[in-house]
């Protein structure tokens, strides 16, 4: 069979079907619709089946701790009566140190129900350790592709370190030099070996998030007697921010504002070989939060069931220099080591915190496993050595993702960047308008109110202001 | 140094060369081959760094390429220590404690 780039990219659509065990075309509508909702009740168990499957995996119920100490200090930079109590779902105690344990743990009971023999993820970030640790249990042999070195042999020290814990596991890794060809590989493998494709963003993967939402709601119940009023999020791929809101929403807690939150990377091309290693996070960015959100369906499967701007209610970016100073905040104040990356959301929580009524609750709602190649001091020390400045100031005038990491002076530094909901509901409509799509019918507009969680009203407006632009 | 068969090994194989490698991809990542590295158990008698091998992973699958590392370890660490992290942990903590002696509300 020929191997080529272009061959094997050409066979996706078959290699997809039987990797993944569905078939998308059953949902499919007319135009540019898609039927979300019954892929999601069709394909992955509902939300009880799904907890029961995470127990007896080991995966699920972990502590939600008010962040006492950061909320008191939040409160004495606040104007008075402001700073909410900040909560922080610990999912660093989960089995493999990380929330994408709930993802794997769906996928690999799919992958063992199905009879596959093996299973293959494609992914630099905490999900290979949660599919080789789920995999391991469940006697299923794994392969995680990750994309490692740039094509000087120089590895990321926290893909390295993601790789020693799938190794320790007992999966194979495959490193990989920079580039998009992660995905035809992956293509390849799938097809070599016949095993399952265990996605980030397929039914199963999105569905075993939603645990997280419903237990932060009835742990808030039950902690507080309140549900929460906002819940912040690391985003980057969506899976993250469209599970746990599915899950609240499930669990009642229909008020609870969604924030996602992203490291400002901007300027940094995610497929550069040079600009590989000058980023010292590599997940939880804008190179993958900003593209998920408006384009989620140019992903691994023929239709992404993460979906993040179905649920999103703002969005804020914040930068690498205050991500390492939550951290260091979080070890410091509340002996919690965790992260960086997961910290995302907890720098924009201190941030956002301090502008809400005191007697508002926030949730972070994850923390990872930190470590060798993951702590601040490896990623610092790795940035310096690739010339990258070190310093302390203000974030927001000084920070430059690329050449400077900023480490705020002062706490009250703490800030944000917002992304205007509507510039991405404008991406998202113009990719559209760009494809050639020039009218939408009474479905469509509807489709898009739900992709867009806006009226339709709001979509025509941008829609007409695109097309006297464009 | 030689490694034996059976030795755990490390191989580098490229995957596509640099012309056969996706469009649309920056002109500096487009320049290089798309190689990847993998370890595995040495399938040959013995071979030398450098030499053209066969690996065994552990999963099973036999895999071919340039023998790069005899017993590879693991390198990556905490780094150093970091002067301008360490301050505003220890600003942090000392920020904290005045909040204590000061007495403020625990709200």
């Amino acid at each position: 069979m020929d191997k080529s780039y272009r061959a094997v990219m050409s066979r996706k659509n078959e290699i997809m079907k039987s990797s993944v065990g569905i078939d998308y075309s059953e949902f499919e509508r007319d135009g540019i619709v898609f039927d979300y909702e019954e892929l999601m009740t069709k394909t992955a168990p509902d939300i009880s089946e799904v907890a029961e499957i995470q127990k007896e995996a080991g995966v699920g119920c972990t502590p939600l701790v008010e962040l006492k100490n950061i909320s008191r200090l939040v409160r004495s930079h606040a104007k008075k009566g402001h700073g909410a109590h900040i909560f922080v779902k610990d999912e660093a105690a989960s089995l493999s140190g990380s929330f994408k344990d709930r993802r794997a743990s769906l996928s690999m009971y799919v992958a063992k129900d199905r009879g596959f023999d093996g299973v293959i993820a494609a992914t630099s970030g905490n999900y290979g350790a949660a599919v080789a640790s789920q995999a391991a249990r469940r006697g299923l042999k794994c392969i995680v592709l990750q994309e490692t070195f740039d094509s000087r042999g120089m590895g990321q020290p926290e893909i390295l370190e993601k790789g020693r814990a799938c190794e320790s596991y007992g999966a194979e890794v495959i490193q990989l030099s920079v580039g998009p060809e992660l995905f035809y590989y992956l293509l390849r493998l799938l097809e070599e070996t016949g095993f399952f494709n265990a996605s980030l963003y397929t039914p199963y993967g999105i569905a075993g998030v939603e645990t997280l939402g419903t237990e932060i709601v009835n742990q808030c119940r039950e902690q507080l007697g309140r549900d929460p009023d906002h819940v912040v999020v690391t985003h980057a791929g969506g899976g993250n921010l469209t599970g746990t809101s599915r899950g609240l929403k499930k669990a009642g807690a229909d008020k609870c504002k969604i924030i996602a939150a992203s490291v400002e990377l901007t300027g940094l091309h995610m497929a550069s070989d040079t600009d590989f290693n000058k980023k010292s996070f590599t997940t939880g960015h804008t190179g993958f939060g900003v593209p998920f959100a408006v384009a989620p369906d140019r992903s691994d499967v023929p239709r992404n069931a993460a979906r993040p701007l179905r649920y999103m209610d703002k969005y804020v970016l914040v930068t690498q220099g205050e991500v390492f100073f939550a951290t260091e905040i979080l070890a410091r104040l509340e002996g919690m080591q965790r992260g960086p990356a997961g910290n995302t959301s907890l720098a924009a929580a201190i941030a956002l915190a301090r502008e809400l009524p005191e007697d508002e609750v926030m949730v972070v709602q994850e923390t990872e496993y930190t470590g060798a190649g993951k702590a601040p001091s490896a990623q610092l020390t790795f940035a310096k050595n690739q010339g990258i400045e070190v310093m302390r100031g203000d974030p927001r005038k000084l920070d430059s993702p690329g050449e400077r990491i900023v480490i705020p002076q002062d706490f009250s530094q703490f800030s944000y960047k917002e992304i205007p909901m509507n510039r991405l509901r404008t991406s998202y409509l113009k990719r559209l308008l760009t494809e050639g799509k020039e009218s939408f019918t009474d479905q469509e507009m509807q489709f898009l109110s739900e992709e867009l969680h806006t009226d339709s009203w709001t979509i025509k407006r941008i829609i007409e202001e695109e097309s006297r632009n464009g | 140094m030689k490694a034996v068969k059976g030795q755990w090994v490390q191989i580098l194989a490229e995957v596509l060369s640099p012309s056969n490698r996706a469009e649309n991809i920056p002109e500096d990542t487009k320049k290089v081959p798309y190689v990847m590295r993998v370890k595995g158990y040495l399938e040959d008698s013995e071979a030398s760094i450098g030499d053209a091998v066969t690996i065994k992973t552990v999963i099973g699958r036999r895999l071919d390429g340039e023998l790069i590392q005899i017993e590879p370890s693991y390198t990556h660490d905490f780094g150093s220590h970091v002067p301008e992290l360490s301050d505003a942990g220890q600003m942090i903590s000392a920020l904290y404690r005045s909040l204590k002696e000061e007495g403020h509300s625990d709200g």
